[in-house]
Formats: C-alpha cells, sequence, structure tokens
C-alpha cells in the first residue's frame, strides 16, 4: 500500500517539476494551501493571541499584587466600566482569567504550538512535497483563525467574556442567572470552541495522515526524528479526545438554549425556582476532562519533541535511547487517556474510581522519568553548543521536572484534598504544562526560524530573553506553590478575606503575591525583546546558510528560498536515522539522513 | 490621559533605540566576519557559567522560601484526618524534593561541565539497555510505595464515618453557607428544592412544608391562579414575548405543582419529626473538639466546594445530589490561637469552586470548643429548632416539649 501510494506520488512530482506557475499575493500569503505558508500563519496568530493572553495575565497580577488600587494600566486597557477608577471588577476578573487560560491552553500551546511545528516540520523531515491534503490543511487553519477571532470578540461585548474559568463547568456557565458573563460571553465561547474543535480535527487526521502515507524512500517509522514521532502521537490523542469536548460543549450549549437537563438538576438561581431534574453537573466534569487530560499531553508532547531533536543536535550526540523515547511518547499517549479521574478526587465521585484513577496517574512517572533520565544521559559527554533554542529546550527540561514532581503530590488523591483548587494546583500546571510547552515553543521558533524565513534570529537577544523569560518563570511559579500550600484558593479577586481568621498566612500570601506580579511583570517585559528580535529578523536578519545548526534531518536539505514542493528535483532517500552525530569512523560530526551506509558501517 | 501619552512615547522610542542598537552590533559583527548561526566559544562558555550560577540561585532560593514559607500558611493540620495528611504530604516532599535537587542539578551541572571545548569530540552513546532498565524500574518501585501509602490513607479519609459522629449538614448558595445541625436524633431531615420558601430556606420536607409549598405555588402572589387570572383577562394588554415567557412560566409551575403533589402523595408524617427537631444555624459553625462529624453538603444553585484548610479537608457541594466527608478536630480555638500565636486566630470554611463575583468572599468562621461550653452552647441553641421557628411560639413549645421525647 505504502509503496504504490509512494509511486502515485512519484508521479505527481514529475509532473510538478514540468512547470512553474508563478502565485499570486492571495494565494500565496493568504489561501495559500502550502504547509510552510500555513505553519508561518498559525505561528503569527498564535503570537498575536498569547501577546493578548500575557497582557491579561499581567492584568489580573496587577490586581492580586496590590487589591483595590487604581492603575492606570488597567483603566488603560479595560476602561470605565471594567476597571472603574483603574480598580478592577470583580466579574471582570473572572473573565480575565477564564480568558487568560482558554487562550494559553488553546489558541497558543494548542493551535499554535502543534499546528505551527506539525505544519512545517512533518512534510520536510519526512521528505514530502506537502501534506497529503493541502487544501484541508488550509481549512484548518481558517478555522481556527475564525474561532480566535471570535473568542477575540467575545471581550468586548457589554456583558463580558466568558467568566467561568477555562474548564466551563456547569452551571455556573450555564445559567446567565448566575453571573454575566454567563449569557452572550458564555455563547460565544462555546461558539468559538466549536469551530475550534473542528479545525483541529480536520489538521490532525491530515498529519496523521502525512505521517503514515508520505514518508519518503528509506524513511521508516524507526527512522523518524524525535519531533514527528511527538507530532503523530500528538494528532491521534488530537483526534480522539476533541470529539469528547465537543460533544460536552454541545451538551452545554442544549442546556443553556434548548432547555435540556443534561448538567443541570434541582436549582434556584437568582429568586427562580427551575424545572431542571436529573442531569448531574459531574458528567460535564467527565467529558470535559476526559479531553481535558490528554490536551495536558498535546500541549506537551510536541514540546518534548521539539526539544529532543535541539537537544541532540547541539549536544552533537545521537539522542539517548531512541526506541525508549518512542516507547515513552506511546505509554504517555496511551495513559492520558485513562487518567481524567484525578481533577476529580473531591467532586463526590466513588472514592474507589478515584483510587483507580490515583494508580494510573501515578503510572505516568514512569515513561516521564524515562524521558527526563534520557535528556540527562543525552546531555553527558556531549559537546553543547549553546543556541538560544539548545538553552530553551534544557529550560524544557528543567521545569518538566520541577512540575512533574508536584505532579506526583496532586495525583495522590489523599493529599490532593488538602491542596485541590489552590495555587499550589496553578503553580503544578504553568509550570509542568505552560513553562514545558512556552520554552519548547520558544526553542522550535529560535531552532527552526531559519528554515522558516530564510534568515537567522539575532542570538543575543535569544540569549538575553532566555535569561529573562527563564529567571522570570521561576521567580512566579516557585513563590506560587507555597500561597497554595498556605492554602489559598485559585480564582479568589482578592484574599483581603484572610485577614479575618488568619493574619500570619494573609501578610504571607499578600507578600508573595507581589514578589510573583513582580516577577510577571518582568517576564512579559521581556518578551518584547522576543517580539522584536522576532519580526526585526523576519525583515532585516542576516541570511541564513542552508545548514545553519549542522543538523541531520531532512528540513536541512531544502534551499533556503522557499519552494513549492520542497525539493527542487527528487525527492531525498533516507538511509539511516536523523541523529548520527559524533559517530566514529566520521570526519565531520554529523552525517544526514542523505548519506547512504559506508562499507561497514553499522545503522545505530 | 497625559500619563498614558508619555508611556506610549516611551515604548516607541524604545523600541527604535533597541533596533538601532541591534543595527549596531549587527554592523560590527559583519566587520568582525562572525555569522549569527555560529555561537562563539566565548557565549558558550559564558551560558554554561549561567547555568550552573541559574542553578544554585534556583536551590537556594526554593530553600529560602521553604524556610521562610514553608510552615506559616498552614499552621498544624486540626485533625485527625489532617494529622495523617501531613505526615504523608511531608514524606512525599521528601521524596520529590530528592528528585528535584538530583535531576535539576544533573542538568545544569552537565551543561555546564559537557560545554564545547574545541578540539574534544562528542562521545557517541545512542543507548544501554541496562541503564535505560535501571531507571524504569527505580522511578516504578518509588511510585509503588507512593499508591501504596497513598491509597492505604485515601481509604481510610474516605471511609463512611462512625456510629457516634455527629452529622451536620452544609448548605451552600451564592455567596454564603448555612449550616444544619441534626438535632436530637442525629437524623437530618429530608429535603426537596421545591419546598423552598421564606420561612424554610433549607427546603425541609414535613407535611406542613409540602402544603404550604403547594399553597404558595397554586395561591401565591406569583402563583399559578393569578398567572391564569392575567392570562385568561380579555381586558390584560400584553405584548408577545412577555406572554410567551409568562406561558412557558406558567407551563413550569405546573409541572412543578404536580411534583409537590406527587411528593404530598409519597410522604409519610413519620418522617416530619427528623426534620423539626433539625437546628439552623448562620454565620459561624460550633464544633466541639475531639468529635467526630459527618458533613453532609448540599448546593442550592451552583457547584461550590467546601474547603477546610486548617482541618485539611474538601468536598465540593453539587446541586442535585449530597456529598460527605467527615474529620474529627483535635484543637480548640483557643488552643490553636496559642499554637498560632495570633490571638485573632480562627478556623474556617471557604468556597473553593468558582461561583460567580464574590466567590471570594464567600466563607463560613468554624469555633471549635471544648466539650463543656460547646454543650452550653447546645443547650442554648436547642431551643431554636427548625420547628419552633417555623410556627408561631404556642405550638412550638408543644413541639419541642413533646417532640424530642417521642423520639
Amino acid at each position: 500500500m505504502a509503496s504504490v501510494a509512494h509511486d502515485e506520488h512519484h508521479h505527481a512530482d514529475l509532473h510538478h517539476g514540468d512547470h512553474h506557475h508563478e502565485e499570486g499575493f492571495v494565494s500565496k500569503y493568504i489561501f495559500s494551501q502550502d504547509h510552510k505558508m500555513i505553519g508561518k500563519q498559525f505561528l503569527m496568530t498564535a503570537v498575536f493571541m498569547g501577546i493578548v493572553a500575557m497582557l491579561l495575565s499581567v492584568m489580573f497580577r496587577i490586581q492580586l499584587a496590590w487589591p483595590g488600587e487604581s492603575s492606570d494600566f488597567l483603566s488603560f486597557f479595560l476602561g470605565e466600566q471594567w476597571a472603574p477608577n483603574g480598580v478592577l471588577k470583580e466579574d471582570m476578573y473572572l473573565g480575565l482569567v477564564t480568558i487568560h487560560g482558554t487562550i494559553m491552553v488553546f489558541f497558543l500551546l494548542t493551535g499554535g504550538l502543534s499546528g505551527t511545528f506539525s505544519n512545517i516540520l512533518i512534510p520536510l523531515q519526512l521528505g514530502a512535497r506537502d501534506m497529503a491534503s493541502g487544501f484541508l490543511n488550509m481549512l484548518s487553519y481558517w478555522f481556527f483563525l475564525i474561532s480566535s477571532l471570535i473568542m477575540l470578540y467575545s471581550l468586548f461585548i457589554s456583558t463580558g467574556p466568558a467568566m467561568a474559568g477555562w474548564t466551563i463547568y456547569p452551571p455556573l456557565s450555564a445559567l446567565p442567572q448566575a453571573m454575566s458573563g454567563s449569557g452572550t460571553g458564555m455563547t460565544l465561547w462555546l461558539i468559538s470552541m466549536a469551530i475550534f474543535i473542528a479545525g483541529s480535527l480536520i489538521g490532525s487526521l491530515n498529519y496523521i495522515v502525512t505521517v503514515i502515507n508520505l514518508r519518503t524512500q528509506g524513511m521508516t517509522m524507526t527512522r523518524m526524528p524525535l519531533t514527528i514521532w511527538a507530532f503523530f502521537v500528538t494528532a491521534i490523542l488530537g483526534v480522539l479526545s476533541f470529539p469528547v469536548l465537543l460533544s460536552a460543549a454541545l451538551l452545554l450549549m442544549m442546556d443553556r438554549l434548548a432547555g435540556t437537563s443534561f448538567f443541570l438538576s434541582d436549582i434556584i438561581v437568582g429568586g427562580e425556582m427551575l424545572a431542571n431534574h436529573g442531569g448531574s453537573p459531574i458528567l460535564f466534569q467527565h467529558l470535559f476532562w476526559f479531553l481535558g487530560h490528554p490536551e495536558v499531553y498535546i500541549v506537551l508532547l510536541p514540546a518534548l519533541g521539539l526539544s529532543s531533536e535541539i537537544i541532540a543536535t547541539n549536544s552533537r550526540k545521537p539522542i539517548f535511547g531512541y526506541k525508549a523515547m518512542i516507547g515513552s511518547i506511546l505509554a504517555i499517549g496511551f495513559l492520558s487517556f485513562i487518567v481524567w479521574g484525578h481533577h476529580m478526587f473531591i467532586t463526590g465521585m466513588n472514592p474507589f474510581l478515584g483510587s483507580v484513577f490515583v494508580f494510573t496517574t501515578l503510572l505516568i512517572a514512569i515513561p516521564s522519568a524515562v524521558k527526563v533520565f534520557n535528556y540527562l544521559t543525552t546531555l553527558w559527554k556531549g559537546s553543547l553548543i549553546f543556541t538560544p533554542a539548545m538553552l530553551f529546550a534544557i529550560a524544557l527540561v528543567s521545569t518538566f521536572i520541577t512540575g512533574g514532581v508536584t505532579g506526583i503530590i496532586l495525583a495522590d488523591s489523599a493529599l490532593d484534598i488538602a491542596i485541590h483548587d489552590t495555587y499550589f494546583v496553578v503553580a503544578h500546571f504553568h509550570i509542568v504544562m505552560g513553562m514545558s510547552a512556552v520554552f519548547g515553543m520558544f526553542a522550535g521558533v529560535y531552532h527552526w526560524f531559519p528554515k522558516m524565513y530564510g534568515r537567522m534570529m539575532n542570538m543575543r537577544l535569544g540569549y538575553v530573553h532566555f535569561w529573562i523569560t527563564l529567571i522570570g518563570a521561576y521567580g512566579v511559579f516557585f513563590p506560587m506553590h507555597f500561597v497554595g500550600l498556605a492554602g489559598a484558593p485559585r480564582r479568589y479577586y482578592d484574599y483581603s478575606s484572610f485577614g479575618d481568621f488568619n493574619e500570619s498566612s494573609y501578610n504571607m500570601i499578600m507578600d508573595l503575591n507581589v514578589i510573583i506580579t513582580i516577577f510577571s511583570i518582568v517576564a512579559a517585559l521581556g518578551q518584547l525583546v522576543f517580539l522584536f528580535n522576532f519580526f526585526y529578523s523576519i525583515f532585516r536578519g542576516s541570511k541564513a546558510p542552508q545548514n545553519p545548526w549542522n543538523s541531520n534531518s531532512l528540513e536541512w536539505t531544502t534551499p533556503v528560498e522557499r519552494i513549492h514542493g520542497n525539493w527542487p528535483g527528487d525527492l531525498p532517500t533516507v538511509y539511516r536515522w536523523p541523529y548520527d552525530y559524533s559517530k566514529p569512523g566520521s570526519d565531520v560530526d554529523f552525517i544526514p539522513q542523505t548519506v547512504p551506509l559506508a562499507d561497514g558501517e553499522e545503522e545505530h | 490621559m497625559e500619563s498614558k501619552l508619555i508611556i506610549l512615547i516611551a515604548v516607541i522610542l524604545g523600541v527604535v533605540a533597541l533596533a538601532q542598537l541591534v543595527r549596531i552590533y549587527e554592523l560590527s559583527s559583519k566587520l568582525r566576519k562572525g555569522s549569527e548561526h555560529e555561537v562563539p566559544n566565548r557565549d558558550n562558555v559564558l551560558n554554561a557559567r549561567l547555568m550552573l550560577i541559574f542553578m544554585v540561585f534556583q536551590f537556594l532560593g526554593l530553600i529560602y522560601l521553604m524556610f521562610k514559607y514553608g510552615w506559616t500558611g498552614r499552621g498544624d493540620a486540626a485533625s485527625i484526618e489532617g494529622v495523617e495528611t501531613d505526615w504523608l504530604l511531608n514524606l512525599n516532599f521528601v521524596i520529590i524534593l530528592m528528585v528535584f535537587f538530583l535531576t535539576n542539578f544533573l542538568l545544569f551541572y552537565f551543561s555546564f561541565k559537557y560545554v564545547r571545548k574545541p578540539g574534544v569530540k562528542a562521545f557517541y552513546y545512542p543507548h544501554n539497555n541496562k541503564l535505560e532498565m535501571i531507571w524504569t524500574i527505580v522511578p516504578a518501585v518509588v511510585m509503588a510505595v507512593i499508591i501504596i501509602l497513598g491509597l492505604k490513607s485515601w481509604n481510610k479519609l474516605t471511609a463512611s464515618s462512625g456510629n457516634d459522629a455527629i452529622v451536620i449538614e452544609l448548605f451552600s448558595k451564592q455567596f454564603d453557607w448555612t449550616a444544619r445541625y441534626a438535632g436530637a436524633d442525629n437524623v437530618l431531615g429530608r429535603h426537596d428544592y421545591k419546598l423552598t420558601a421564606d420561612n424554610n430556606e433549607l427546603a425541609l420536607v414535613t407535611t406542613n412544608t409540602i402544603d404550604s409549598a403547594i399553597r404558595i405555588m397554586m395561591d401565591g402572589p406569583s402563583g399559578i391562579e393569578v398567572m391564569q387570572r392575567v392570562l385568561n383577562n380579555r381586558d390584560t394588554v400584553i405584548n408577545d414575548s412577555t406572554l410567551s415567557a409568562m406561558r412557558v412560566d406558567l407551563s413550569r409551575k405546573e409541572r412543578l405543582l404536580r411534583l409537590l403533589f406527587q411528593m404530598k402523595g409519597h410522604h409519610s408524617k413519620s418522617l416530619d419529626k427528623s426534620a423539626w427537631d433539625d437546628i439552623i444555624q448562620k454565620d459561624t459553625l460550633y464544633l466541639c473538639v475531639n468529635q467526630q462529624y459527618e458533613f453532609n453538603f448540599r448546593a442550592k444553585d451552583l457547584l461550590h466546594s467546601a474547603y477546610f484548610p486548617q482541618f485539611r479537608a474538601q468536598m465540593n457541594t453539587v446541586p442535585g445530589m449530597t456529598t460527605r466527608t467527615k474529620f474529627t478536630p483535635i484543637f480548640t480555638t483557643e488552643q490553636m490561637r496559642k499554637k498560632m500565636k495570633d490571638p485573632k486566630f480562627n478556623f474556617v470554611l471557604l468556597c473553593n469552586k468558582i461561583c460567580g463575583g464574590a466567590h471570594y468572599k464567600m466563607k463560613m468562621i468554624i469555633v471549635v470548643k471544648d466539650k463543656k461550653s460547646y454543650d452550653a452552647w447546645m443547650k442554648q441553641k436547642s431551643k431554636e429548632t427548625f420547628g419552633a421557628k417555623y410556627f408561631p411560639a404556642p405550638v412550638a413549645k408543644a413541639l419541642v416539649s413533646v417532640g424530642p421525647a417521642k423520639m
């Protein structure tokens, strides 16, 4: 089967070479079906969404550090309606938190990370002319863009955006009487997410088909770079889990608009006795987290894949335990589907069910540990080159460890009781999923920028950006663990009520909140360095050589100037795995995948 | 407005200045014939050193935070269950801190140690099955220990409460808590949200409250009869949207009324007394030290979460179902104040599930008393049963004197 597909593809290539057609502006930049352009469109959109989400977080961090104090920054962005006299309104605080979470998780780290790098790297690293379906690929971007615009639009309506937290638990999200954001804002949230999911599904199916069918001659599954393995498993996770979120969103929509009772039962709200009976809010949580937990790995696996590639390249060493790395990606992918209940230990779910989820969840620590130790061994006795990408990739390993170990505590149901929904949880998932994935994304951007734009990013500015970001990240999230241990619940507009019953814990929370906010502002300003570097280098960066990092994988055999179809002549043929760095018996410290095995040379 | 303008100008000037700096840097590096994809050795070594320095600061920062803030906010666990949780938590912390320090040290130290040295080639080392087995099996064993200890605690924490546990219901709504003691019989009266009324906020089921709810539904100020009268009156002028809204409302009320009649049919008068002797308590929850409590949670409107930080207990409250947890306080408020060296310290019940704008204000102070003063308070309080409050004075007197005695 695969060989037939390959032959057909080959014919198409020949045909393609025959006539070169000029692309118009619209087909080149806007309705492009070229995977590289679509990848860049995803990146640009995600960068913009990321800036918005970061700004939102700075706004609510200001409120948390200096509650009740007037802030020009808040009144500048939110105006009199949401920040009268520069003091944030309670409802809008929750709106900011909700949209920050939604954008970061779905639009930046799902759409942005896997959308950008799956698109750019899957065909290039597999030796394919393009994705299996260029049209569907374009469609997936446009769905993503439309959903982004709807989500942004919801920030500007008079009743405010969705305010029920990014997990939008009903009944709060189902009842406009409960909160202003549960009106139109919530409707827009659900519409936006439904479109987002459709786009993400189209994209994922395309990635899966491409990986299975369009590998070039010699590119067996076990010669694929780990990036591709990560994208492949990520896409499978997306296809299996996102439809469940869609169903949850649709049922919620019906509860809101059609009077059904999937998630509602025996409710009196705003003085009105609702007739809904028999539904269960916990059902929604099951559906939500059936996506929600695989989602964590949808966010994380691409970042781990990117960093595997970057760390191997810049250590000038093969990634240690290639097969074990694939095995752990598969194990993590599989386990991620049977652990969702650890978000629900204290919802009233049957305690026995809770024990099962404790068991499955803690199992994930094993493949994760394997990955960490393999990274460490890759660095061991390497010849490390600290490009900004390499720095970010190493920082990813650090945050993956730091956030991972606290996960052990939260996965232990008996301990989760005491710290569930506190800032300890917020710190945990921001480090392990937020920071790791963001670092992975930055690493990817710095590393593949020459491939995307044919120019280099400025290295020194990259260093400045990296160190500010790393220090900022730990400065924000280390203290946050202690706020959580002090018993501070998340999603609190302010903690002044702690002053009523526990002075010392109140003082501690306030002290730490100020520190956290200062670090978060510094880290946010640090991103300006990146933005400047990024946009400046697109236009004025120094021209990139074909293979700037002396890397083995196929994308660096394509010409620097972007061409439709990726390779000017025939597709390359692959003879070896992508990690032959510093192989004994070779004069250079890298042997690209296209180089045939020498006489008597053994494959890894 | 002026300040905004100044900020804007400053930002723009900053960007321009940065652009110029980069330009100069690039021109000068062109002169030096360097190129952007080759990391100069000086930069490489600098970053390697910074890695190690960062590690030192990261470790010191964490240790500082642990000593300064690790225990201040929480205080000692104030329940039997909490003591066990804290023991397990500390054990887990020891394990994860060891892992954290070890792996982060290796990461940053290797980054420092194995930085590229001109002329030294990296060591080709693609895999080693023995090593990989080791770091599969060791974490697996550690996880097994954590899982076994965790589940042992979990089973204890979620086991049903003992026979001598006092039952208290905690009722949550936007944005406060109400407690209901089960009274002399230690059995909570039944509840049904359809009975909610001004004089029956917790919707307790008794023959009287059912009848009263039916009456209100039929003849109340916005009852079915009034609505029908309005709708059937030829002289009323209503626009279409109001009319359809009224019809929807009316059909909802008729459905609720049918359900109320069903409830009346099923209800047995013998269940009344378990509700009449219940005691409703607002603002502050009083508990007795060394007494096990079983808490039953209800929610009127939305999800809330009952979070008792000092007792290390937490449970969501869910509309349409009852959830439960239990704990036994081991310190009185007075003892805890001494321990915390804070004369104003109090135990507290917080809401820990987002429930609207004023979510952060939703709390209830908990006072744990010693047996003697708790009994004194309870003796006083037991005069204010649900029955006593529901009925006018003479009837109540009869109920109070007759009611508990029968049970």
